[in-house]
Parts: structure tokens; sequence; C-alpha cells
């Protein structure tokens, strides 16, 4: 039982950070039908850019924080406009590409600068431990929880009530209506790579904080697949629970199955079954065009 | 001076080269992929080798994707199991290598068949998708099937020339015979094959699969084909990588891998066989090209050592990037437009 209430929280975690990716990779999708294989790479800058600002400079982690967010931000605008935009209407396959030669160029840059080697990181958030029942975990895996999902319900709500939320919704329903009633749609594209560019800077600096400062942590980007894909390409709500179920499932696959060998792979088996059997994901558009 | 091509006879229309000048150009390549080697030293002919598997590779990636329209990002993977059958063969059964490189080759294509299958469902990005999970689950499988693959360890392929013999040791020079052969042969097999039913089938699943459907094409049978084909040269490639640098381990074939055959491709030219060959060269020499300069600015920075790798995998990116905004249609199209306004001159329009 204290093995199995351990797991669950460390699925939770991972599945918290999962589901701030998922949700900009999420966004993006709805918005302008790309897919963004660079997701990972907004996380590793979002660590990185956090760690500079904090471990580096030096600057109290409320500011760090701030900081992080706006040029994260203001990133995703930039890589809209002179990457994304001139390949809109050119096939998949080049879309896709100029993403993943985006994620390599950030690599890269990232590389460049800041080295490979890990760096630790300035915890702001204690790693005292906390006791639940019998199992016991670390607090900021439980703050990494809690600060994900006050993070989803702000955009929740901002997609409800506000109305730049609703404008991009619009622009995910239908771009020509969106058009006519006076949305740009340019701007709702450039609004989306920011807030995606933003929920995975989050991510960065929460996993930052309970693991390390590393260039492995872009490897969180395709671990967003099946996440996405069984949540459905195009439902938020959907990234969440794909995020909880993904997050759990390699959790108890690493802590039960053999040597723990089987999480690496789990999720990507999971992707097959779900786009053999159901391709839309389980809260996604049935919009699936049969050959 | 002339206005444009035109053919009066069908065989004139179904001819590979139309123009004096275009046979007088295969010509002077072909002269010059013979020669070379005779001047070359060993750190070029080492690149030639590379470029020369990279050739094959991106041949077999461009049947798949340029021209039946399927993207796949499992490429790396299906390399390995190539790789992996035949190392495997050549150390527990002794098998020789002109038994191996066909099994690879075969291998491959059956692997590749089989998950070409949910093609038949799944389309663009989903298909994208589901062969990187493809990528993923085959390299699991291969980092921990110990009894069969040796796991995460790297394996000794054998250069067997007959059963029973022992591993022959063969030079760079040697092999770059081998595997230009290896090149040549598939850069024919494969413009030839776009001259078939078989590849037209292909062409016509890419640009409209259900307009293909009703002109009856069996869209399962012709992408499964599609797969199992393209598969086919990626194992060799694969096969070919095993015998030449003879260790053969998982690192190579990542979803790294995979992501440079789908540059070399869009770089050199989707669904053209030249573009595969054009894109092959330039991104085997573009590395190798930044790496010299890297060394030589030794001086001036010093830290130029450890930036090496980072720059060139910065530029790997925005070539990319630079490619897909400014030619989509690759080196290919770009060696095309050359051509054009120098025959075509004056009346290049």
């Amino acid at each position: 039982m204290d093995k199995f209430l351990q797991l669950t929280l460390t699925g939770l975690t991972s599945g918290a950070v999962y589901a701030l990716v998922a949700v900009g990779f999420v966004l993006i999708y709805k918005s302008s039908d790309v897919i963004n294989f660079a997701q990972g790479e907004f996380l590793l800058i979002g660590a990185y850019l956090a760690y500079f600002f904090m471990g580096q400079l030096g600057l109290h982690w409320s500011i760090g924080i701030i900081i992080t967010i706006i040029v994260a931000a203001g990133l995703g605008v930039i890589i809209e406009r002179l990457v994304l935009r001139p390949l809109i209407g050119e096939p998949i396959i080049s879309v896709i590409m100029v993403t993943i030669g985006l994620s390599s160029l950030l690599k890269a840059m990232v590389g460049g600068i800041w080295g490979t080697n890990p760096q630790v990181f300035p915890a702001f958030i204690p790693k005292t431990e906390v006791h639940i029942f019998n199992a016991v975990v670390t607090a900021d895996k439980l703050w990494a929880i809690g600060i994900a999902l006050a993070f989803l319900l702000i955009f929740t709500l901002f997609f409800r009530y506000n109305k730049e939320g609703i404008a991009m919704r619009a622009v995910a329903d239908d771009q020509q209506a969106a058009l006519s009633m006076g949305i740009s749609v340019q701007r709702i594209f450039a609004l989306a790579w920011s807030i995606a560019a933003m929920t995975a800077a989050v991510a960065g600096v929460i996993v930052a904080n309970v693991l390390e400062v590393s260039p492995n942590l872009s490897g969180v980007g395709l671990h967003v697949f099946p996440v996405v894909i069984l949540g459905g390409l195009d439902s938020i709500p959907g990234a969440l629970i794909g995020a909880a179920i993904i997050g759990l499932l390699e959790a108890y696959a690493g802590g039960y199955v053999g040597d723990g060998s089987l999480a690496q792979v789990i999720s990507y088996v999971v992707l097959i079954i779900i786009l053999m059997i159901r391709p839309y994901g389980l809260f996604g558009q049935e919009i699936i065009e049969r050959v | 001076m002339e206005s444009g091509i035109f053919h009066s006879t069908y065989e004139k229309d179904m001819a590979l080269r139309h123009t004096p000048i275009e046979k007088i150009r295969l010509a002077l390549v072909i002269a010059l992929v013979l020669v070379f080697p005779f001047f070359a030293d060993n750190y070029l002919l080492n690149l030639a080798n590379t470029i020369g598997v990279v050739v094959v590779g991106a041949v077999g990636l461009n049947i798949l994707t340029g021209f039946t329209g399927q993207i796949s990002l499992g490429q790396g993977a299906f390399m390995a199991v190539g790789a992996y059958t035949a190392a495997l063969l050549s150390i527990n059964w002794g098998a020789p290598m002109w038994l191996t490189i066909p099994a690879g080759a075969i291998s491959t294509a059956i692997i590749g068949a089989i998950f070409g299958i949910p093609s038949l469902r799944l389309k663009g990005l989903y298909l994208a998708i589901a062969t990187l999970a493809a990528q993923e689950i085959i390299l699991w499988v291969i980092t921990h099937w110990d009894a069969v693959t040796g796991g995460v360890d790297a394996l000794n392929a054998k250069n067997i020339l007959w059963f029973g013999g022992e591993s022959h040791y063969f030079s760079e020079f040697q092999f770059y015979w081998i595997i230009m052969g290896f090149a040549a042969l598939t850069t024919m097999v494969t413009v030839n094959l776009f001259r078939t039913r078989i590849g037209r089938a292909f062409i016509a699943i890419r640009d409209q699969d259900i307009a293909a459907e009703v002109m009856g094409i069996d869209l399962f049978k012709y992408k499964v084909l599609a797969f199992a084909t393209s598969s086919f040269f990626v194992g060799l490639a694969g096969a070919l990588i095993a015998h030449w640098r003879q260790i053969v381990t998982w690192e190579r074939f990542t979803i790294e891998t995979s992501i440079f055959y789908l540059a070399v491709i869009i770089i050199g030219g989707l669904g053209s066989v030249s573009g595969s060959i054009y894109g092959a060269i330039f991104m085997v020499l573009l590395p190798a090209i930044l790496n010299n300069i890297g060394r030589s600015l030794k001086g001036v920075i010093p830290a130029m050592d450890v930036l090496i790798p980072f720059i060139q995998q910065a530029v790997f990116g925005l070539v990319i990037i630079l490619f897909l905004i400014l030619e989509p249609e690759g080196i290919a199209k770009m060696w095309k437009n050359v051509r054009d306004y120098f025959r075509l001159w004056p009346f290049s329009y």
C-alpha cells in the first residue's frame, strides 16, 4: 500500500509536468493545426532561463519566475512570426520538419550557452519530507502538482470568460468564421505560441526544481505525444486526463513490472493501441478521414 | 538555342535522359565516382562512404515519404533492424557478407511492412506519431532483448567472405566499391521503379488516395508494399553500416537518425531520387566542413573545441528551417532552376 501511494504521487508529479507541456501543445494544434515537436525545448529553455535568473544572477525566485515567463512568451511570439507563419498552408511534413529543425536549433543554443553538464538549481520550493498515510514524498512534488493544477484552472477560466480566450476558441472552431467576426487570426496564432511557450516554461521551472537542470529535460517533449493522443489532440481536458493516466502508468510500470525498464516504452505501446482503435483519443473530435 | 523539350515519339517521352548534355553530365559523374578513390586519402574516402550509405537510406525513405506521401519517423529503428540482423547472422552463424546484407534488407522489409499496416487507418501527422512510437518501441526491444541482441552493449560484426571463414579486413578503399555499388544499384532500381505500375500507384496514393482507390489501386496492398520497399533499402543501408563500421550499437539508430534522414530528403527534394543524392552529399559534408572551419578558428577562439558540436546542431536546425521557408522543394529544384536558366537562355521564362 505504501508503495502504491508512493508511486501514485510520483506518477501524478510527472503527470503534472506532462499536463503543462501538453496544454501548450494542444493549444497550438487547436488554433493552427501545427504539431509542435519543439515543445520539449520550450520546457528546456524555461528551466535554463529560470536557472540563469535565479541561480546565476541571484534574483529572488518570484522575480525570476516572472521574467522567465515573460521571456518565454516573447520567444513564442518571435518563433511564430519568423518560422511558422511563412509555412501556413504548406503540407504537414513541412510543418512537422520545421518544428523539428526548431527543436534542434533551440537545443543547440541552450547547449552552446550553458554547456551539457547538469546544473544544480537553487530550489525555491523546499524539499522537506511529507508523510501522507505511510508514504513519504518531498514537498516540492506536491507543490508541483498544486502549481500545475492552479495554472490549468487559470487557463480554463481564461478560455471560458476572457475575450481573448473566447476568440481563441472561435479560431479553433472555424478560422473563416472567426475572421469574419473581426478576430485577427494571426494575433491568435501568436497568442497560442506565447501561451504554449509560457506553460512549457513553467513546467521547466517545476522539473528543474524537482530534478536538476540538464539538456536531457527536452526528452519530455516526446513523452507528450502519448498524452495528447490519448486525451485527444484538440482537447484541453483530454490533455489533463491523458497526462495523469500516462504519468501514473509510467510510475506503476516502473515500480511493479520487472526491473522497471518497461516504464520507458509503456506509453508508446498505449499510443499505438489508441491510434489503432480510437485515433481521435478519449475526448478529441471525431473527424478522422477514413481511407 | 532551345525554348523547351518537345517529344515526337513515345520512346523519347519515356527516356530518362532527353538531351545530349544530360548524357554527358551523367558520364562525367560516373567517371568522377570511378576515379575519385584513387586520388582521395582515407578521410575523404570515409566521407564518400558515409555519403554512399546515406544515399541508400535516403532513397529508401524518399520512396515512402517523398513518393508515397507517408511520413515516417521510424527510419532509425528500421535501420537498426537491418544492422542488427546482418551483425547477428555474421557473429552467431558465421554467415558470409553476401548473405547477411540481403538478409538484413529483407528482414527490415518484413518489419517495415508490419509497421506499415497502421498506415491504412492513419494519415499525415497521426501516421508520423505512430512511426515515432514504432521507433521507440523497436529500439527498446533491441536494447532490452539481451539474449538475442546483447542489450545495450555494442556488437562486433564480422566481415566473412565464405562459410567457416575468418573475419576479413576491408580498407576504406575496398569498402568504397561495395558501398558505391549498392548506392548505384539502389538509385537505378528506384528511378526505374517509378516507371512501372507499382511506382505510379505510389505516386497516385501520394497525390490523392481516394482518387487512387477509385482508379483501382488497392490502397492496403500498395501502402504496405511502399513500406516494405522503402524499408528494404533502409535495411540495406543498416546492413552496410554494420559491416563497414563493424561496431553496431543502438546509439547509431535513435530518433536523431530518423530526423537526419528526413532532413536529407527534405533538403535534397521530396519525391526526387537525384534530390536524395544531393541532400545526402549536402548533409554529410555540412558538419564536416563546419568541423574543419571550427578547427582552423581554434587559434582565434579558444572555446571553439567545445562549441563545434553545438554549432553543427544549430546549423542543422537552421538549414532545415531555411530550406522549408525559402525553397521547400529542395536542392533538386534549385539545381533544376539553374539548369533551365542556362539551357533556355536568353528566353528563360
